[in-house]
Formats: C-alpha cells, sequence, structure tokens
C-alpha cells in the first residue's frame, strides 16, 4: 500500500529538514520525501496546514499487561499511544509478574505483536522481582527485546547492586532508566514538601529525596562509565545537578513528564488524586527549572510515565490511592502550550523533544525521517483547539488531571508502519 | 459560601470560612451557652444526624451527640469497627450507603487528611468535619476560640503560644487559620522535626521558634497540643525528652503574662505535655472548652442545617 501526505510542513531534526515536501510512503517504508511527488496510484492526503513528523517515542509508559490487565493492556495502552501522536513506546516492567525474565519480556513482545497499535519495547527489572536485592537476567531480556533495565516504582536503594547493574547493563549496550527517589526520604510522603502539603495536612516528599538519588546515580555513571537516564526529573537541583554531568561529558540523559513542566504542587485542587504522582508536582521554580532544561538540552525529551489506574483505586482517601496519573493524550497538546506558543522552543525542537532525542536516551534508532526506514510518522497540527475528555479516553483507565483541558495544537494522525494507526475526527483527508 | 465543596452548608474548615461567618458562630455559640442544659429545643425536631466516627473519639463524638440532642435531633452514631468497613468496603460505598438513608447532617471523624473533603465531592448532604487526619479540626478551634473571648473578650492583638508537635496536629492547623483571621500575634514552638519552616506562610501572623520559654514569653494564651505517637510515621523527636523540652510547667507560667490562660483540647497527657500543677490550675480552661464545646456544635449544627 502507498501513502502520499502532500503538502505538509514536514520536520525532521535528524536531518535539519524545516520546509513544505511531500513525503511518499510504500508500504512500512519511506520511498521518497521531495518537494513535489505525483501522485502514482497512491492514497494521496492533504497534510498542508499540518506539520508532518517523525513517529514520537514515548520513552517510559506503563502498559499494565501482563497481571494489571484491568488498568490497561498493551492493546488499549498503545491505542491511547497512537492517540497521542505516539508510534512507539517503551513499557515499565513493574507489571505482575515483573518484567525480569527473558519469559516475560517475550510474553510482552508477542502480545505486542499480536496485539499493539504502535511499536513496544520492553523495559526490563534490574533486580529479580525489582526487590533490589539480585541482579535480573539482563542479558537474556535483552536476547528476547528489552531495550534498556529499570526499576522504575521501586527505585534501587542499595547503591551496590546499581553500580554492578549499570556496569553490567552497559556491556550489554543497555542504559539503566533509575526513578530517582530516597525510599527514607519520600517515607509517609504523598505530595511534593512544600506549603502545599502543609496546607493540606498531607505527607511531604522533598525535593532532596530524588536530588540524593540523581547525586548517587551521576557519580557512579562518572565511577563506571556507563550510561544513566534519569526517569521524570522534578527537581531544580537535580536538573542542575544534570547540566552540570553533561559539561562533564558523562553519559548521563533526563527526560521530563508533561505534567511536571505544566503544573505546580499549588494548582493541586483539594484533595483529588488524579494530581498525585511520584515524583509529585514540585513548585513554581522546579517547573521554570525544567522548561529551562528542555530548552538547553539538559532534558534530553518529554516522557509521558502514563500510569493507568482504575478509577475505584483513585476514589479513595488521598493518602490510599496509589500514585500516577495517564498522560498519553496529552503529552503532545501540552508541550505545545507550555512550549511551543509560548515561544520558549521552536518547531524543530519541539519536535526533537518527542522523537530522535527520546530515541537516542535509549539507542532505539528510531525518531527520524530516513529514505528506506520505517514509515512511523506523526501528522500534527499546531493550531487546532480541542478539549480533552478523560472520559472518552483510548485508554482503560481515566486518571488525568487534564480533563477539560482546552488545547491549541494537537496530535491529527498517527501512522506506524504505513497504516494509520489513528486519525482525529477531523483528522486528514 | 463557606464550604471548599459543591455543598453550600458544610464544614470542612476553617480555612475556606470568612471572618463574619465565624463570628456569627461564635455569637450563637455564647447564645447556646447561656441556654439551660436541661432545656431540650426544638430548632432540629425532626432532623437526623448521623456520626460517622472513624477514629476513636470520645469527647468530641459525645460533644456533637449532646449538641444534637439538645436542639431536638434525632442522632446515629456508627464507630467505624461496627461497620462494614471493617469488611473492606470502600469509604465511598459506605458513605453512599448512609447517604441513601437521607440523613440530614453527616459529622464525620476521619484518620486521613481530605477524607470529608473528598466525600463531599459527591454527596448532597451537608457535611461537618470533626477532625481528618492532620488535617483541620474546624470545631476545635472555634471551641477554643469561644473559651478566649469568654475571658479576654477579644483575640485581636493576643499572643498566642502554640505549643507541641504541630506538623501533625489538625488542632494546630484549624486553631492557626482562626486565630490568624482575628489579628492574634501567634508564635508556634515544637520539636524542629513536627514545625515546618514554611508554617508562617499559612496565613498571617505566625512566627516561629524551637524554644519554650521564648514562646510562652508574655503570652496570653497558651495551647498546648497532644503529643500524638500513633500519627508519625516514624519517630520525629525522643519522646523521653519531650517533657524536658516542650512539657508546660509553673515556671513557663511565670515567664507568661500574669493573666495568661492554659487551654488543650484533650485528652491531656500529665507529665508528657503538661504537667499536673498546670493541667489543674485556675488558669487551665480545659473544662471550660470542654463546656463550650457543646455549645458551639450546637451552633454549628444549626449553622449547616438552617442557614
Amino acid at each position: 500500500m502507498r501513502m502520499l501526505l502532500k503538502n505538509g510542513h514536514v520536520v525532521d531534526p535528524a536531518s535539519g529538514l524545516d520546509a513544505k515536501r511531500d513525503v511518499l510512503l510504500d508500504d512500512e517504508r519511506i520511498a521518497a520525501i521531495e518537494p513535489s511527488i505525483e501522485s502514482t496510484g497512491a492514497q494521496v492526503y492533504d497534510a498542508s496546514g499540518l506539520v508532518v513528523a517523525p513517529g514520537f517515542v514515548d520513552i517510559h509508559v506503563h502498559l499494565r499487561e501482563p497481571g494489571i490487565e484491568h488498568a490497561e493492556t498493551i492493546e488499549s495502552g498503545t491505542r491511547a499511544a497512537a492517540a497521542g501522536g505516539f508510534t512507539a513506546v517503551c513499557c515499565m516492567p513493574n507489571t505482575q509478574p515483573v518484567n525480569d525474565s527473558a519469559q516475560v519480556t517475550s510474553f510482552i513482545v508477542e502480545r505486542a505483536r499480536r496485539t499493539a497499535a504502535v511499536h513496544v519495547h520492553p523495559i526490563g527489572a534490574i533486580s529479580k522481582g525489582s526487590k533490589g536485592e539480585r541482579l535480573a537476567d539482563v542479558g537474556a531480556m535483552r536476547g528476547e527485546g528489552a531495550v534498556a533495565i529499570s526499576d522504575d516504582g521501586l527505585p534501587v536503594m542499595n547503591s551496590g547492586l546499581m553500580r554492578r547493574a549499570m556496569k553490567y547493563a552497559a556491556s550489554f549496550g543497555m542504559t539503566v532508566i533509575d526513578h530517582c527517589e530516597d525510599l527514607n526520604l519520600s517515607a509517609g510522603g504523598d505530595i511534593h514538601e512544600g506549603i502545599q502539603s502543609m496546607r493540606l495536612g498531607l505527607g511531604g516528599i522533598p525535593a532532596s529525596a530524588e536530588d540524593v538519588m540523581v547525586a548517587r546515580d551521576i557519580i557512579l555513571a562518572a565511577e563506571t562509565g556507563a550510561r544513566i537516564h534519569v526517569a521524570h526529573i522534578s527537581t531544580a537541583s537535580s536538573i542542575a545537578m544534570v547540566r552540570h554531568a553533561k559539561k562533564l561529558g558523562l553519559p548521563v540523559t533526563s527526560e521530563v513528564t508533561p505534567h511536571h513542566f505544566a503544573l505546580t504542587d499549588e494548582q493541586i485542587p483539594g484533595y483529588d488524586s488524579n494530581y498525585k504522582m511520584r515524583p509529585p508536582l514540585r513548585t513554581g521554580s522546579d517547573v521554570t527549572a525544567a522548561i529551562e532544561g528542555l530548552v538547553d538540552g539538559t532534558i534530553d525529551c518529554i516522557a509521558t510515565d502514563h500510569a493507568p489506574h482504575t478509577g475505584h483505586t483513585k476514589m479513595q482517601e488521598f493518602e490510599r490511592c496509589p500514585f500516577g496519573v495517564t498522560g498519553l493524550e496529552t503529552s503532545l497538546g501540552l508541550a505545545l502550550k507550555a512550549l511551543y506558543h509560548t515561544g520558549k522552543v521552536d518547531l524543530v525542537h519541539l519536535v526533537r523533544l518527542f522523537t530522535n532525542s527520546a530515541s537516542s536516551c535509549l539507542n532505539l534508532g528510531r525518531g527520524e525521517l530516513r529514505i528506506g526506514g520505517p514509515a512511523d510518522i506523526t501528522v500534527f497540527s499546531t493550531e487546532r483547539e480541542w478539549t480533552y475528555d478523560a472520559a472518552a479516553t483510548l485508554s482503560k483507565s481515566k486518571n488525568s488531571p487534564f480533563g477539560g483541558t482546552v488545547f491549541r495544537g494537537g496530535p491529527v494522525a498517527t501512522i506506524v508502519a504505513g497504516r494509520f494507526a489513528w486519525t482525529a475526527e477531523d483528522g486528514i483527508r | 459560601m463557606h464550604s471548599e465543596g459543591p455543598n453550600p452548608r458544610s464544614l470542612l474548615g476553617i480555612e475556606g470560612v470568612p471572618r463574619p461567618e465565624i463570628e456569627r458562630l461564635l455569637e450563637r455559640g455564647r447564645h447556646y451557652k447561656a441556654v439551660p442544659p436541661n432545656k431540650k429545643l426544638a430548632t432540629l425536631a425532626g432532623r437526623s444526624i448521623v456520626n460517622l466516627f472513624f477514629e476513636p473519639s470520645t469527647r468530641t463524638r459525645t460533644s456533637f451527640e449532646i449538641a444534637a440532642k439538645r436542639l431536638g435531633a434525632d442522632t446515629i452514631g456508627i464507630q467505624a469497627l461496627g461497620t462494614s468497613l471493617s469488611k473492606g468496603e470502600s469509604l465511598v460505598d459506605t458513605l453512599n450507603t448512609l447517604a441513601a438513608m437521607n440523613p440530614d447532617i453527616i459529622v464525620m471523624r476521619h484518620a486521613a487528611s481530605g477524607a470529608p473533603h473528598f466525600l463531599s465531592r459527591f454527596l448532597s448532604i451537608p457535611m461537618i468535619n470533626a477532625g481528618d487526619g492532620r488535617h483541620e479540626h474546624p470545631t476545635q478551634a472555634l471551641l477554643d476560640a469561644l473559651t478566649i473571648l469568654e475571658v479576654k473578650g477579644t483575640l485581636e492583638g493576643l499572643r498566642v503560644a502554640i505549643i507541641g508537635d504541630i506538623s501533625h496536629s489538625r488542632v494546630a492547623r484549624s486553631n492557626l487559620h482562626l486565630l490568624s483571621k482575628f489579628g492574634a500575634d501567634i508564635i508556634a514552638c515544637g520539636p524542629a522535626t513536627t514545625v515546618s519552616k514554611n508554617l508562617p506562610l499559612l496565613a498571617p501572623g505566625i512566627g516561629l521558634t524551637f524554644d519554650m520559654r521564648e514562646a510562652v514569653r508574655d503570652a496570653d494564651v497558651i495551647m498546648m497540643l497532644r503529643v500524638q505517637l500513633e500519627r508519625q510515621n516514624v519517630e520525629v523527636f525522643p519522646k523521653s525528652e519531650y517533657f524536658r523540652y516542650y512539657g508546660l510547667t509553673l515556671e513557663h507560667m511565670a515567664l507568661a503574662k500574669p493573666d495568661a490562660i492554659v487551654l488543650h483540647p484533650g485528652p491531656i497527657n500529665r507529665g508528657r505535655e503538661i504537667s499536673s500543677e498546670v493541667a489543674d490550675s485556675q488558669r487551665s480552661m480545659i473544662l471550660s472548652q470542654v463546656e463550650n464545646g457543646v455549645a458551639i456544635r450546637m451552633a454549628v449544627l444549626e449553622w449547616v442545617c438552617l442557614d
């Protein structure tokens, strides 16, 4: 099947392309990118007024399968990903059972092959059962398709184990992704420790809970030479440390979630658990630092940390509710709002944060428009106004703080391997 | 207008209630205090009130019960351990069940901060917060204000020391809001691990110290907090030496104003946060607080029901 996208504003940060172009897809491959291509037997779509970009990559999602399918499945989560403009996602290993073995990794790969709407790259666990005791079968998981390792959500407190994991993973060419949180410092915490936690009488998670672990990881990266990726960075100090590490040439990368650059702890309305996540929403100066980090490259990419939870688990006393919010469908809208329409970043840089820069954190080889390369394309608008309806999400869970938010610009069509994985209602013709 | 949820007649916390409304409540409290205790009123006749206590409580529960009965209302008391909650029913389901029985008011105490705020988003029945976790205990602050006003006549410009585990205390938080709205000069004092440096940002007029002698110096009112070890996730101070640094003794009373009064929300821990000599002295308003508790809760029940 051949598909021709006419007159789109093609943005490819990897090659620097930023111009009006036609893009011809021949089945699963990109066949041509030219100022004008004749429609020789191809299905033609008018992309004028729209941005045509490499398929977006989200390197941090929770798909909940196997084991927690009532909250999300690989099928439902990847459909939500497609609706958010993503053509590839990396799923965290905190499933039931934990993805700590070749068997679980291959189960995920196989389920994805049969049910997923977008490409799925599993992330393996650092430790067996993510218990922080013994190394998981890192090499075997790599053999089945795991792209990185992480004990996301159950961070490795044992620095000796972390050091071994980094050295060992590096020998397989894998990055270690760390959810940086000192569990002793964050114990009993529900939201950021600050004015809001004091006002609401909720337990605080201090910024130091993240900062001491980011410092540790940078020190270990310097010592071992192994690659470390800081997941969902949220504090100004952590961002400053990563900036310093990069200046020193250390193999450190980082990501930020849309909610951490779009919201502060003071915006938490009452005891609404759709604003409860780890790390917690931080202060205004942390948000400013996150945006600066995205602008100057300290933060390599935007990742959603899409964390679906079913309604009843979030309908409880705030302190009993699980941590996490969904985010796949609102990610681009929030980035346009906070970064692009405010003039903080140009279009090329915005796309970079979702594509090749995200991909390179984990060496995925994705996120660029290459002749002969995979026909994974994200078509989006910077202008179309739309309102997010959390109840109508394609995810199985609705725990988003952005229900009812009006966006200027968002995904229009998502093409995976040459076929539409999703199109907006007023999409592309 | 005085609630944080959609329900217009709830009392969830002091923070959201404007000063004129508080003055109105205090005025009605004074009115009810003057009514002889054996006189049963018909103000809330035919109304039913559910007292839903998810935490053990003797005085607050009893106080609400007496207040409701004196106003002629029917009360149903439910203790968490006696309900289906112990069978794993969620808070939402329990409340939905109770709401289906159409009570006129729900009075709720819960160990989780924000539990009544969360529920009031889904309920159309007026709710009174009888203490939520570490957050607020609005009727306690109202009865404390009534007690202070009886002796001092005003809150404006009074020097009030609040002493104890401030950050874990809902009594402290509600009092800080109330006293601040009335222009008191507040000094909060406790072990450094329990007093947030952000506390002065909560409301105007709040100062901080870790030195008890500094806190009580020239105080008009000394509010002691109960040491609540059960509310701490980890031991935030060595309890063996708590009394030595933060227990109220006659020596401290000598530093305060000669007519200074002492408040304590009870039940008191003698020798833990207050010495028996102070607790039993003329300056102690503890029993007066209990009496005012009934009057102020009558005022609050009336306020949410008849507003």
